[in-house]
Protein backbone atom coordinates (compact mmCIF):
# COMPACT_ATOMS: atom_id res chain seq x y z
CA UNK A 1 0.00 0.00 0.00
CA UNK A 2 1.04 3.51 -0.70
CA UNK A 3 1.74 6.23 1.86
CA UNK A 4 -0.48 8.98 0.46
CA UNK A 5 0.70 12.58 0.85
CA UNK A 6 0.06 16.05 -0.54
CA UNK A 7 2.88 18.24 -1.84
CA UNK A 8 2.41 21.83 -2.96
CA UNK A 9 5.20 23.14 -5.18
CA UNK A 10 4.85 26.80 -4.21
CA UNK A 11 7.08 27.90 -7.09
CA UNK A 12 4.40 26.67 -9.49
CA UNK A 13 1.23 27.73 -7.67
CA UNK A 14 -0.46 30.67 -9.42
CA UNK A 15 -3.16 31.14 -6.74
CA UNK A 16 -5.96 30.34 -9.17
CA UNK A 17 -7.97 28.71 -6.34
CA UNK A 18 -9.26 26.02 -8.71
CA UNK A 19 -8.28 23.34 -6.16
CA UNK A 20 -10.48 25.10 -3.60
CA UNK A 21 -13.44 25.23 -5.96
CA UNK A 22 -12.94 21.70 -7.26
CA UNK A 23 -12.87 20.33 -3.70
CA UNK A 24 -16.03 22.16 -2.69
CA UNK A 25 -17.85 20.94 -5.77
CA UNK A 26 -16.59 17.35 -5.78
CA UNK A 27 -17.35 16.75 -2.11
CA UNK A 28 -20.45 18.91 -1.72
CA UNK A 29 -18.70 20.61 1.20
CA UNK A 30 -21.07 22.33 3.69
CA UNK A 31 -21.67 26.06 3.47
CA UNK A 32 -18.99 28.11 5.20
CA UNK A 33 -16.39 25.34 5.14
CA UNK A 34 -13.39 25.08 2.85
CA UNK A 35 -11.50 21.83 3.14
CA UNK A 36 -8.71 23.32 1.04
CA UNK A 37 -7.54 26.92 0.75
CA UNK A 38 -4.72 28.81 -0.95
CA UNK A 39 -2.64 31.01 1.34
CA UNK A 40 -0.44 33.72 -0.19
CA UNK A 41 2.63 34.61 1.83
CA UNK A 42 4.46 37.92 1.36
CA UNK A 43 1.52 39.07 -0.73
CA UNK A 44 2.51 41.86 -3.11
CA UNK A 45 6.18 41.75 -2.10
CA UNK A 46 9.15 40.30 -3.97
CA UNK A 47 9.35 36.57 -3.39
CA UNK A 48 5.59 36.18 -2.85
CA UNK A 49 4.54 32.54 -2.85
CA UNK A 50 1.15 30.82 -2.67
CA UNK A 51 0.62 27.48 -1.01
CA UNK A 52 -2.45 25.30 -1.33
CA UNK A 53 -3.14 23.73 2.05
CA UNK A 54 -5.60 21.19 3.44
CA UNK A 55 -5.38 18.31 5.90
CA UNK A 56 -1.88 16.87 5.42
CA UNK A 57 -2.84 13.42 6.73
CA UNK A 58 -0.03 13.53 9.26
CA UNK A 59 2.09 10.69 10.51
CA UNK A 60 1.15 10.24 14.19
CA UNK A 61 -1.74 12.67 13.65
CA UNK A 62 -2.27 15.16 16.53
CA UNK A 63 -6.05 15.26 15.90
CA UNK A 64 -6.33 11.51 16.43
CA UNK A 65 -4.19 11.65 19.58
CA UNK A 66 -6.28 14.29 21.36
CA UNK A 67 -9.78 13.22 20.24
CA UNK A 68 -11.75 12.47 23.44
CA UNK A 69 -14.03 9.97 21.69
CA UNK A 70 -11.35 8.32 19.50
CA UNK A 71 -13.26 8.93 16.25
CA UNK A 72 -10.17 9.08 13.98
CA UNK A 73 -8.62 6.20 12.09
CA UNK A 74 -5.86 5.82 9.52
CA UNK A 75 -6.57 3.87 6.34
CA UNK A 76 -4.24 1.36 4.69
CA UNK A 77 -3.16 4.21 2.39
CA UNK A 78 -2.17 6.24 5.48
CA UNK A 79 -5.06 8.68 4.99
CA UNK A 80 -6.36 10.14 8.27
CA UNK A 81 -10.17 9.90 8.35
CA UNK A 82 -12.81 10.35 11.04
CA UNK A 83 -16.22 8.97 11.87
CA UNK A 84 -18.87 11.70 12.00
CA UNK A 85 -21.26 9.38 13.82
CA UNK A 86 -18.82 9.31 16.74
CA UNK A 87 -17.62 12.94 16.63
CA UNK A 88 -19.12 15.13 19.39
CA UNK A 89 -17.86 18.47 18.00
CA UNK A 90 -15.65 19.32 20.99
CA UNK A 91 -13.03 21.22 18.98
CA UNK A 92 -9.96 19.45 20.37
CA UNK A 93 -8.69 18.37 16.94
CA UNK A 94 -8.86 22.03 15.90
CA UNK A 95 -6.72 23.04 18.91
CA UNK A 96 -4.13 20.40 18.03
CA UNK A 97 -3.98 20.64 14.23
CA UNK A 98 -0.95 22.56 12.88
CA UNK A 99 -2.69 23.25 9.55
CA UNK A 100 -6.12 24.46 10.68
CA UNK A 101 -7.78 21.60 8.81
CA UNK A 102 -10.71 20.67 11.12
CA UNK A 103 -13.74 22.93 10.76
CA UNK A 104 -17.20 22.84 12.23
CA UNK A 105 -20.60 23.84 10.91
CA UNK A 106 -22.21 26.18 13.46
CA UNK A 107 -25.21 24.11 14.42
CA UNK A 108 -24.72 23.20 18.07
CA UNK A 109 -25.95 24.99 21.20
CA UNK A 110 -24.72 28.58 21.74
CA UNK A 111 -23.74 28.66 18.06
CA UNK A 112 -20.76 26.45 18.83
CA UNK A 113 -19.56 23.45 16.92
CA UNK A 114 -21.36 20.72 15.04
CA UNK A 115 -19.62 17.60 13.79
CA UNK A 116 -16.13 18.23 12.45
CA UNK A 117 -15.47 18.33 8.71
CA UNK A 118 -12.10 18.12 7.02
CA UNK A 119 -10.34 16.93 3.87
CA UNK A 120 -10.76 13.19 3.36
CA UNK A 121 -8.13 12.90 0.62
CA UNK A 122 -11.19 12.19 -1.57
CA UNK A 123 -11.56 8.83 0.13
CA UNK A 124 -14.89 9.10 1.94
CA UNK A 125 -15.41 7.72 5.41
CA UNK A 126 -16.19 4.58 7.37
CA UNK A 127 -19.45 3.87 5.47
CA UNK A 128 -19.51 1.39 2.56
CA UNK A 129 -17.39 2.68 -0.35
CA UNK A 130 -19.34 4.90 -2.79
CA UNK A 131 -22.60 4.55 -0.83
CA UNK A 132 -25.02 7.52 -0.69
CA UNK A 133 -24.53 7.69 3.10
CA UNK A 134 -20.79 8.03 2.61
CA UNK A 135 -21.21 10.80 0.04
CA UNK A 136 -23.73 12.66 2.18
CA UNK A 137 -21.41 12.74 5.23
CA UNK A 138 -17.92 12.86 3.74
CA UNK A 139 -18.20 13.54 0.01
CA UNK A 140 -16.55 11.76 -2.84
CA UNK A 141 -14.52 8.55 -2.62
CA UNK A 142 -12.23 8.84 -5.61
CA UNK A 143 -9.61 6.54 -4.13
CA UNK A 144 -12.16 3.70 -4.22
CA UNK A 145 -12.55 4.45 -7.94
CA UNK A 146 -8.80 4.27 -8.44
CA UNK A 147 -8.43 8.04 -8.80
CA UNK A 148 -6.42 10.60 -6.84
CA UNK A 149 -7.92 13.64 -5.01
CA UNK A 150 -9.53 16.03 -7.48
CA UNK A 151 -7.72 19.14 -6.21
CA UNK A 152 -4.36 17.73 -7.30
CA UNK A 153 -5.66 15.94 -10.38
CA UNK A 154 -6.99 19.12 -11.97
CA UNK A 155 -4.25 21.53 -10.83
CA UNK A 156 -3.46 23.45 -14.01
CA UNK A 157 0.24 24.01 -13.25
CA UNK A 158 0.68 20.64 -11.54
CA UNK A 159 1.77 22.56 -8.49
CA UNK A 160 -0.33 20.48 -6.14
CA UNK A 161 0.74 16.85 -6.19
CA UNK A 162 -1.07 13.95 -4.55
CA UNK A 163 -0.02 10.33 -4.46
CA UNK A 164 2.46 8.03 -2.85
CA UNK A 165 4.92 10.10 -0.81
CA UNK A 166 8.05 8.70 -2.39
CA UNK A 167 6.71 9.17 -5.91
CA UNK A 168 5.66 12.81 -5.49
CA UNK A 169 8.89 13.56 -3.62
CA UNK A 170 10.80 12.21 -6.62
CA UNK A 171 8.82 14.40 -9.03
CA UNK A 172 9.47 17.46 -6.87
CA UNK A 173 13.16 16.63 -6.54
CA UNK A 174 13.56 16.37 -10.32
CA UNK A 175 11.83 19.72 -10.79
CA UNK A 176 14.06 21.46 -8.28
CA UNK A 177 17.22 20.00 -9.80
CA UNK A 178 16.15 20.96 -13.32
CA UNK A 179 15.07 24.53 -12.61
CA UNK A 180 17.66 25.14 -9.92
CA UNK A 181 15.45 26.35 -7.05
CA UNK A 182 12.60 25.38 -4.79
CA UNK A 183 10.98 26.93 -1.73
CA UNK A 184 10.48 23.57 -0.04
CA UNK A 185 7.83 20.93 0.54
CA UNK A 186 5.49 23.06 2.65
CA UNK A 187 4.25 21.35 5.79
CA UNK A 188 6.22 18.16 5.35
CA UNK A 189 8.45 18.64 8.37
CA UNK A 190 5.47 19.42 10.55
CA UNK A 191 3.23 16.68 9.18
CA UNK A 192 5.65 13.86 8.41
CA UNK A 193 8.76 14.87 10.39
CA UNK A 194 10.79 14.67 7.22
CA UNK A 195 11.70 16.90 4.34
CA UNK A 196 12.80 16.31 0.76
CA UNK A 197 16.58 16.40 0.51
CA UNK A 198 17.66 17.75 -2.84
CA UNK B 1 22.71 67.40 -40.60
CA UNK B 2 23.77 65.70 -43.86
CA UNK B 3 22.40 62.44 -45.11
CA UNK B 4 25.72 60.76 -44.19
CA UNK B 5 25.49 61.98 -40.64
CA UNK B 6 21.90 60.68 -40.38
CA UNK B 7 22.99 57.25 -41.62
CA UNK B 8 25.93 57.11 -39.19
CA UNK B 9 23.57 57.95 -36.29
CA UNK B 10 21.05 55.28 -37.37
CA UNK B 11 23.71 52.57 -37.69
CA UNK B 12 25.20 53.45 -34.32
CA UNK B 13 21.74 53.32 -32.72
CA UNK B 14 21.00 49.94 -34.32
CA UNK B 15 24.31 48.51 -33.17
CA UNK B 16 23.64 49.73 -29.66
CA UNK B 17 20.17 48.21 -29.68
CA UNK B 18 21.51 44.88 -30.91
CA UNK B 19 24.26 44.94 -28.32
CA UNK B 20 21.74 45.60 -25.54
CA UNK B 21 19.43 42.94 -26.98
CA UNK B 22 22.17 40.32 -26.84
CA UNK B 23 23.27 41.35 -23.40
CA UNK B 24 19.82 41.04 -21.77
CA UNK B 25 19.13 37.29 -22.06
CA UNK B 26 22.60 36.64 -20.74
CA UNK B 27 21.88 38.63 -17.58
CA UNK B 28 18.45 37.05 -17.11
CA UNK B 29 19.92 33.58 -16.92
CA UNK B 30 21.85 34.57 -13.81
CA UNK B 31 18.73 35.80 -11.99
CA UNK B 32 17.38 33.31 -9.47
CA UNK B 33 13.63 33.95 -9.38
CA UNK B 34 13.38 32.43 -5.94
CA UNK B 35 16.37 34.23 -4.41
CA UNK B 36 14.23 36.24 -2.01
CA UNK B 37 11.18 33.98 -1.90
CA UNK B 38 9.81 32.92 1.45
CA UNK B 39 10.97 29.45 2.43
CA UNK B 40 9.38 27.16 4.94
CA UNK B 41 12.71 26.58 6.64
CA UNK B 42 12.92 30.28 7.64
CA UNK B 43 9.61 29.94 9.43
CA UNK B 44 10.65 26.74 11.17
CA UNK B 45 13.90 28.40 12.29
CA UNK B 46 11.94 31.37 13.64
CA UNK B 47 9.79 28.95 15.60
CA UNK B 48 12.78 27.87 17.67
CA UNK B 49 12.80 31.33 19.28
CA UNK B 50 9.01 31.67 19.53
CA UNK B 51 7.20 28.32 19.57
CA UNK B 52 3.75 29.91 19.43
CA UNK B 53 4.45 31.74 16.15
CA UNK B 54 2.01 31.31 13.29
CA UNK B 55 2.75 31.51 9.58
CA UNK B 56 0.00 33.71 8.22
CA UNK B 57 -0.72 34.93 4.72
CA UNK B 58 -3.68 36.21 2.75
CA UNK B 59 -6.65 34.17 1.57
CA UNK B 60 -9.36 35.09 -0.88
CA UNK B 61 -12.10 33.18 0.96
CA UNK B 62 -14.06 34.98 3.70
CA UNK B 63 -12.89 32.69 6.53
CA UNK B 64 -10.09 34.83 8.00
CA UNK B 65 -8.74 32.12 10.29
CA UNK B 66 -7.91 29.97 7.27
CA UNK B 67 -5.17 32.52 6.43
CA UNK B 68 -2.94 30.72 8.94
CA UNK B 69 -0.89 28.32 6.88
CA UNK B 70 0.96 26.58 9.70
CA UNK B 71 0.68 26.71 13.46
CA UNK B 72 2.88 24.09 15.09
CA UNK B 73 1.87 25.35 18.59
CA UNK B 74 -0.78 22.66 18.55
CA UNK B 75 2.04 20.24 19.27
CA UNK B 76 2.66 21.80 22.71
CA UNK B 77 -1.04 21.75 23.48
CA UNK B 78 -1.20 18.11 22.45
CA UNK B 79 1.75 17.30 24.73
CA UNK B 80 -0.04 19.12 27.55
CA UNK B 81 -3.36 17.41 26.97
CA UNK B 82 -1.92 13.92 26.59
CA UNK B 83 0.71 14.29 29.31
CA UNK B 84 0.44 17.00 31.96
CA UNK B 85 -3.35 17.16 31.99
CA UNK B 86 -3.75 13.40 32.36
CA UNK B 87 -1.07 13.18 35.05
CA UNK B 88 -2.27 16.16 37.11
CA UNK B 89 -5.87 14.95 36.79
CA UNK B 90 -5.08 11.39 37.83
CA UNK B 91 -2.86 12.44 40.74
CA UNK B 92 -5.33 15.07 41.97
CA UNK B 93 -8.44 12.87 41.83
CA UNK B 94 -6.96 9.48 42.74
CA UNK B 95 -4.56 11.06 45.24
CA UNK B 96 -7.41 12.78 47.06
CA UNK B 97 -9.50 9.61 47.08
CA UNK B 98 -6.59 7.61 48.50
CA UNK B 99 -5.84 10.34 51.06
CA UNK B 100 -9.48 10.43 52.17
CA UNK B 101 -9.68 6.64 52.53
CA UNK B 102 -6.35 6.56 54.37
CA UNK B 103 -7.53 9.36 56.66
CA UNK B 104 -10.76 7.49 57.38
CA UNK B 105 -8.88 4.30 58.23
CA UNK B 106 -6.32 6.13 60.35
CA UNK B 107 -8.40 8.77 62.11
CA UNK B 108 -11.89 7.31 61.70
CA UNK B 109 -15.07 9.37 61.88
CA UNK B 110 -14.67 12.57 63.86
CA UNK B 111 -17.13 11.99 66.69
CA UNK B 112 -19.05 14.48 68.75
CA UNK B 113 -17.26 13.84 72.07
CA UNK B 114 -19.89 15.41 74.29
CA UNK B 115 -22.82 13.66 72.60
CA UNK B 116 -25.96 15.44 71.37
CA UNK B 117 -27.41 18.10 73.63
CA UNK B 118 -30.95 17.84 72.32
CA UNK B 119 -30.97 21.57 71.60
CA UNK B 120 -30.73 22.65 67.98
CA UNK B 121 -29.49 25.78 66.31
CA UNK B 122 -30.18 27.09 62.80
CA UNK B 123 -26.92 27.15 60.88
CA UNK B 124 -28.03 27.64 57.25
CA UNK B 125 -31.41 29.00 56.22
CA UNK B 126 -33.42 27.74 53.28
CA UNK B 127 -31.92 30.15 50.76
CA UNK B 128 -28.36 29.33 51.79
CA UNK B 129 -29.06 25.63 51.44
CA UNK B 130 -30.74 26.15 48.08
CA UNK B 131 -27.69 28.05 46.80
CA UNK B 132 -25.34 25.36 48.13
CA UNK B 133 -27.24 22.45 46.60
CA UNK B 134 -27.81 24.25 43.30
CA UNK B 135 -24.06 24.74 42.97
CA UNK B 136 -23.28 21.26 44.30
CA UNK B 137 -25.66 19.42 41.95
CA UNK B 138 -24.35 21.35 38.94
CA UNK B 139 -20.75 20.79 40.02
CA UNK B 140 -21.14 17.02 40.24
CA UNK B 141 -22.52 16.81 36.70
CA UNK B 142 -19.93 19.30 35.42
CA UNK B 143 -17.11 17.37 37.11
CA UNK B 144 -18.15 13.99 35.75
CA UNK B 145 -18.76 15.31 32.22
CA UNK B 146 -15.49 17.22 32.36
CA UNK B 147 -13.46 14.23 33.55
CA UNK B 148 -15.07 12.24 30.74
CA UNK B 149 -13.35 14.47 28.17
CA UNK B 150 -9.90 13.58 29.48
CA UNK B 151 -10.37 10.11 30.96
CA UNK B 152 -13.49 8.68 29.29
CA UNK B 153 -11.50 7.50 26.27
CA UNK B 154 -9.35 5.20 28.39
CA UNK B 155 -11.82 4.28 31.16
CA UNK B 156 -15.37 4.24 29.78
CA UNK B 157 -14.90 3.73 26.04
CA UNK B 158 -13.42 0.19 26.33
CA UNK B 159 -16.32 -0.82 28.58
CA UNK B 160 -19.32 0.42 26.60
CA UNK B 161 -18.06 0.58 23.00
CA UNK B 162 -17.74 3.56 20.62
CA UNK B 163 -21.44 4.17 19.82
CA UNK B 164 -22.61 4.16 23.44
CA UNK B 165 -19.62 6.23 24.48
CA UNK B 166 -20.41 8.87 21.86
CA UNK B 167 -24.03 8.94 23.05
CA UNK B 168 -22.90 9.44 26.65
CA UNK B 169 -20.30 12.03 25.66
CA UNK B 170 -22.81 14.00 23.57
CA UNK B 171 -25.25 14.20 26.48
CA UNK B 172 -22.32 15.03 28.78
CA UNK B 173 -21.28 17.87 26.49
CA UNK B 174 -24.80 19.33 26.43
CA UNK B 175 -25.07 18.98 30.20
CA UNK B 176 -21.68 20.65 30.63
CA UNK B 177 -22.64 23.55 28.34
CA UNK B 178 -26.04 24.17 29.93
CA UNK B 179 -25.39 23.44 33.63
CA UNK B 180 -22.40 25.80 33.50
CA UNK B 181 -24.87 28.71 33.77
CA UNK B 182 -26.70 27.72 36.98
CA UNK B 183 -23.29 26.76 38.40
CA UNK B 184 -21.94 30.25 37.73
CA UNK B 185 -25.09 31.73 39.27
CA UNK B 186 -24.61 29.50 42.31
CA UNK B 187 -20.99 30.53 42.83
CA UNK B 188 -21.92 34.20 42.45
CA UNK B 189 -24.73 33.86 45.02
CA UNK B 190 -22.50 31.94 47.46
CA UNK B 191 -19.96 34.73 47.16
CA UNK B 192 -22.59 37.37 48.01
CA UNK B 193 -24.25 35.39 50.78
CA UNK B 194 -21.13 34.20 52.61
CA UNK B 195 -18.45 36.81 51.91
CA UNK B 196 -19.19 38.60 55.22
CA UNK B 197 -18.37 35.43 57.20
CA UNK B 198 -15.27 34.54 55.18
CA UNK B 199 -12.86 37.42 55.75
CA UNK B 200 -9.67 35.75 57.01
CA UNK B 201 -8.40 36.80 60.43
CA UNK B 202 -5.99 35.88 63.25
CA UNK B 203 -8.42 33.33 64.62
CA UNK B 204 -8.07 31.39 61.35
CA UNK B 205 -4.29 31.35 61.57
CA UNK B 206 -4.56 30.01 65.12
CA UNK B 207 -7.09 27.46 63.85
CA UNK B 208 -4.64 26.22 61.21
CA UNK B 209 -1.72 26.21 63.67
CA UNK B 210 -3.79 24.07 66.06
CA UNK B 211 -4.39 21.54 63.27
CA UNK B 212 -8.02 22.51 62.81
CA UNK B 213 -9.30 19.80 65.11
CA UNK B 214 -8.52 17.32 62.37
CA UNK B 215 -5.08 16.39 63.61
CA UNK B 216 -4.36 16.51 67.29
CA UNK B 217 -6.81 16.82 70.15
CA UNK B 218 -9.43 19.40 70.93
CA UNK B 219 -11.17 21.98 68.77
CA UNK B 220 -9.59 25.36 68.15
CA UNK B 221 -11.93 28.31 68.38
CA UNK B 222 -13.75 29.32 65.19
CA UNK B 223 -16.37 31.80 64.11
CA UNK B 224 -19.23 30.92 61.74
CA UNK B 225 -16.70 29.47 59.31
CA UNK B 226 -13.40 28.02 60.46
CA UNK B 227 -10.09 28.44 58.64
CA UNK B 228 -10.60 25.36 56.51
CA UNK B 229 -14.07 26.44 55.46
CA UNK B 230 -12.82 29.90 54.59
CA UNK B 231 -10.09 28.34 52.48
CA UNK B 232 -12.74 26.25 50.72
CA UNK B 233 -14.89 29.35 50.19
CA UNK B 234 -12.06 31.21 48.49
CA UNK B 235 -11.01 28.17 46.44
CA UNK B 236 -14.59 27.84 45.19
CA UNK B 237 -14.96 31.56 44.47
CA UNK B 238 -11.59 32.04 42.77
CA UNK B 239 -11.59 28.63 41.09
CA UNK B 240 -15.23 29.08 40.04
CA UNK B 241 -14.41 32.47 38.54
CA UNK B 242 -11.45 30.99 36.63
CA UNK B 243 -13.65 28.16 35.36
CA UNK B 244 -16.35 30.65 34.38
CA UNK B 245 -14.07 32.98 32.42
CA UNK B 246 -12.23 30.17 30.65
CA UNK B 247 -15.46 28.23 30.11
CA UNK B 248 -17.28 31.15 28.53
CA UNK B 249 -14.37 31.62 26.12
CA UNK B 250 -14.45 27.91 25.24
CA UNK B 251 -18.23 28.04 24.84
CA UNK B 252 -18.00 30.82 22.26
CA UNK B 253 -14.95 29.76 20.24
CA UNK B 254 -15.63 32.21 17.43
CA UNK B 255 -15.30 35.15 19.86
CA UNK B 256 -12.27 33.84 21.77
CA UNK B 257 -9.76 35.48 19.44
CA UNK B 258 -7.95 32.60 17.80
CA UNK B 259 -6.90 29.07 18.53
CA UNK B 260 -3.89 30.05 20.67
CA UNK B 261 -6.30 31.71 23.13
CA UNK B 262 -8.53 28.65 23.05
CA UNK B 263 -5.54 26.44 23.85
CA UNK B 264 -4.71 28.65 26.84
CA UNK B 265 -8.29 28.70 28.16
CA UNK B 266 -8.52 24.96 27.68
CA UNK B 267 -5.39 24.34 29.75
CA UNK B 268 -6.55 26.69 32.51
CA UNK B 269 -10.04 25.15 32.54
CA UNK B 270 -8.69 21.60 32.74
CA UNK B 271 -6.15 22.17 35.51
CA UNK B 272 -8.43 24.35 37.67
CA UNK B 273 -11.23 21.84 37.05
CA UNK B 274 -9.36 18.79 38.36
CA UNK B 275 -8.00 20.75 41.35
CA UNK B 276 -11.57 21.77 42.19
CA UNK B 277 -12.71 18.16 41.89
CA UNK B 278 -9.96 17.13 44.30
CA UNK B 279 -10.92 19.90 46.76
CA UNK B 280 -14.61 19.07 46.62
CA UNK B 281 -13.92 15.36 47.16
CA UNK B 282 -12.33 16.33 50.48
CA UNK B 283 -15.26 18.65 51.21
CA UNK B 284 -17.81 15.91 50.51
CA UNK B 285 -15.93 13.50 52.77
CA UNK B 286 -15.74 15.82 55.78
CA UNK B 287 -19.34 16.95 55.26
CA UNK B 288 -20.77 13.43 55.24
CA UNK B 289 -19.05 10.34 56.64
CA UNK B 290 -15.97 12.20 57.86
CA UNK B 291 -17.62 14.06 60.72
CA UNK B 292 -20.56 13.26 62.91
CA UNK B 293 -23.23 15.95 62.81
CA UNK B 294 -21.71 17.94 59.96
CA UNK B 295 -24.26 16.97 57.31
CA UNK B 296 -27.15 18.40 59.32
CA UNK B 297 -25.86 21.90 58.65
CA UNK B 298 -26.64 21.61 54.92
CA UNK B 299 -29.29 18.89 55.29
CA UNK B 300 -31.93 20.13 57.69
CA UNK B 301 -30.09 23.39 58.23
CA UNK B 302 -30.09 22.85 61.99
CA UNK B 303 -27.14 21.60 64.00
CA UNK B 304 -26.86 20.30 67.53
CA UNK B 305 -25.75 22.88 70.06
CA UNK B 306 -22.91 20.69 71.32
CA UNK B 307 -21.65 20.19 67.77
CA UNK B 308 -21.76 23.92 67.16
CA UNK B 309 -19.95 24.61 70.46
CA UNK B 310 -17.21 22.15 69.57
CA UNK B 311 -16.62 23.34 66.02
CA UNK B 312 -17.73 26.97 65.95
CA UNK B 313 -17.38 28.19 69.56
CA UNK B 314 -17.18 31.91 68.74
CA UNK B 315 -20.17 31.71 66.40
CA UNK B 316 -22.27 29.99 69.08
CA UNK B 317 -21.30 32.68 71.57
CA UNK B 318 -22.48 35.33 69.10
CA UNK B 319 -25.74 33.49 68.45
CA UNK B 320 -26.37 33.08 72.17
CA UNK B 321 -25.88 36.81 72.65
CA UNK B 322 -28.24 37.68 69.81
CA UNK B 323 -30.70 35.00 70.78
CA UNK B 324 -31.51 34.16 67.16
CA UNK B 325 -30.01 33.83 63.71
CA UNK B 326 -31.79 34.29 60.42
CA UNK B 327 -35.06 34.22 62.32
CA UNK B 328 -34.42 30.76 63.80
CA UNK B 329 -34.58 30.63 67.62
CA UNK B 330 -32.49 28.31 69.74
CA UNK B 331 -34.99 25.61 70.40
CA UNK B 332 -35.22 22.17 71.97
CA UNK B 333 -35.36 19.23 69.59
CA UNK B 334 -38.74 17.59 69.29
Amino acid sequence: MARMKFLCDADRCIECNACVTACKNENDVPWGINRRRVVTINDGKPGERSVSMACMHCTDAPCAAVCPVDCFYTTADAVVLHNKDLCIGCGYCFYACPFGAPQYPKVSNFGSRGKMDKCTYCSGGPEADLSPAEFQKYGSNRLAEGKLPLCAEMCSTKSLLAGDGEMIAQIYKERVVKRGYGSGAWGWQTAYRETIAI
Amino acid sequence: MSLGAHLRFLVTALLLAVAVGFAQPGEAQQVNPTADSVKEQQFLDALKANPSAELRGRVTIPDAKSATLERPAGREWRAFHQGTMTKVGAVAVLGTLIAVVAFYLFRGRIRLESGPSGQRLTRFNGFERFVHWLTAACFIVLALSGLNVTFGKSLLLPLVGPEAFTAVSTVAKWAHNYLAWPFMLGVALMFLVWIKDNIPGMVDIRWFLAGGGIVGKGHPAAKRFNGGQKALFWIVVVGGAALAVSGINLLFPAEAGGVLNLQFWNMLHGIVGVLMVATILGHIYIGTIGMEGAFDAMGSGEVDLNWAKAHHSLWVADEMRKGDVHGGKLQPAE
